[in-house]
């Protein structure tokens, strides 16, 4: 069956390496993952204001171009465009006097008839591929490597969108379970690192950083795992240049969750573009052996 | 208690009417209040907390009180919507949505809080593209 994928900018630009090693991860599971045609940017955060509905207007755009081509899930790599897109999902489906004013305004599409389902990347492998097959595969198990799993909020927050407990997450230490690592748990892992303030405060989101990663630190993990291309951003970049005012502390690489599963499943390193990391996420595979089996 | 809120928006040119602000943000956000009997969780778990001049509940009470200097607090720039206090609150009060609706109320008279021409050539090459389209949905009108 095809799958249909919903990339969104950042995936084309700054985050490649996720939709690269995550393709890479479906082609070896036997899924045909197809990029969606005439997709457009979905705004990245949901409408909050209850008279916004201008702002639902793209995410539904991409929903009806997904329902147009037949397809009945679309999957997204970048939790914020989850998010975005399950927020809109959702508010059409509980308010059709919104989505009836909502298909007004689409000149080319069709009417939204809201059979689409959004489907994390993340939750398709739990749910339709299984942890534990994908444990079968695996080549390289990342043993004795020890990760922080980190969530960030836009898997888990609000309630009515979230993939797993908002409180108490399982999904990514299940996950690393499954590749054979070692899970270092962290109470930090659901808090926000500072999205978007990273563009004009700097200062506070390297602190968030280093508040999120230095608590994991402490409790012996060697790196982080995760799976939105902001808190990549965030943690690994603001994070090596909290190194600046912290001076005892030592950035720790960070990880796309789709990179450590092309490791495990021994799929060549170059679908997972460790190039563009702030720090070198491939030293620590090496050194702990995952690598050169 | 009154407290000195650091922000830059001239309260009297958005012509709130007296007792107004209230209704305000109840209608662009559809939450109830006077149903928060101000226990503090929101403000317990807010990531941002630290950096803030009033803390959430502080923000619902200024609200309920018709201060509307909370519209010149740092704390509605500093809620990057991380939906944690909605997530907690006993009274199932949408703070995020409240947070929103005062960034809303000043955004919508066509001031903005970012200013694009600061942000430099390096840091469009090098931030990731979501950030961008975060930050202009949420400090620009
Ligand atoms: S949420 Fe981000 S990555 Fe997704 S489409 Fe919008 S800007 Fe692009
Ligand atoms: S932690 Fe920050 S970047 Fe990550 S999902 Fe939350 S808001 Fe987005
Ligand atoms: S958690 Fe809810 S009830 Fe408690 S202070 Fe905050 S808004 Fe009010
Ligand atoms: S949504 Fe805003 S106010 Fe609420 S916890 Fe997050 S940052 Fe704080």
């Amino acid at each position: 069956m095809k799958l249909s994928y919903y990339p969104g900018c950042t995936l084309k630009t700054s985050a490649k390496n996720l939709e690269k090693s995550a393709f890479a991860i479906m082609e070896k599971l036997g899924h045909e993952m197809v990029e969606m045609e005439d997709w457009t940017c979905c705004g990245v955060v949901s409408s909050l204001t209850d008279d916004d509905l201008m702002h639902h207007l793209a995410p539904l755009r991409n929903l009806i171009h997904v329902e147009d081509a037949g397809d009945e899930q679309v999957i997204t790599l970048c939790d914020m465009c989850y998010n975005t897109l399950k927020q809109t999902n959702l508010r059409v489906k509980e308010k059709p006097d919104d989505l009836e004013t909502l298909n007004l305004f689409m000149d080319r599409e069709n009417d939204y008839k809201g059979t689409v389902k959004v489907v994390h990347f993340l939750e398709f492998l739990r749910d339709e591929v299984g942890f534990d097959v994908l444990k079968k595969m695996v080549k390289n198990p990342l043993k004795g490597v020890k990760i922080m799993p980190y969530y960030g909020c836009m898997l888990l927050r609000p309630r009515e969108v979230a993939i797993d407990d908002a409180e108490e997450p399982t999904i990514l230490k299940d996950l690393l379970n499954a590749l054979g690592a070692e899970v270092i748990d962290n109470p930090f892992k659901i808090e926000c690192c500072g999205s978007y303030h990273t563009i004009q405060q700097k200062e506070l989101v390297m602190n968030r950083a280093y508040r999120i990663t230095n608590f994991a630190i402490e409790r012996g993990s060697d790196a982080i795992v995760l799976s939105c291309p902001l808190c990549r951003f965030n943690l690994d970049v603001r994070g090596k240049e909290a190194e600046k005012i912290y001076k005892s502390y030592k950035q720790v690489p960070v990880y796309y969750y789709t990179q450590l599963i092309a490791v495990a499943l021994g799929l060549d390193p170059e679908y997972c573009g460790f190039d563009d990391h702030a720090v070198d996420p491939t030293l620590l595979l090496k050194k702990k052996g995952v690598f050169e089996k | 208690m009154t407290k000195k809120l650091e922000g830059n928006v001239d309260i009297e040119a958005l012509k709130l009417k007296k007792g107004d602000l209230v209704k305000e943000v109840e209608e662009l956000c559809g939450e109830n209040l006077f149903g928060c009997y101000q226990c503090g969780t929101c403000s317990a778990g807010c990531p941002f907390i630290e950096d803030m001049d009033l803390s959430p509940d502080e923000v619902i009470r200024y609200i309920i009180l018709d201060r509307k200097e909370v519209l010149n607090s740092k704390t509605i720039w500093l809620c990057a919507s991380c939906f944690t206090c909605a997530e907690r609150c006993p009274r199932d009060i949408n703070i995020t949505k409240i947070m929103e609706a005062l960034r809303q109320i000043i955004l919508r008279k066509k001031i903005d809080r970012t200013d694009l021409t600061e942000i430099t050539k390096d840091e469009k090459e090098t931030i990731p593209q979501l950030a961008f389209v975060s930050l202009f949905r949420k400090n620009i009108g």
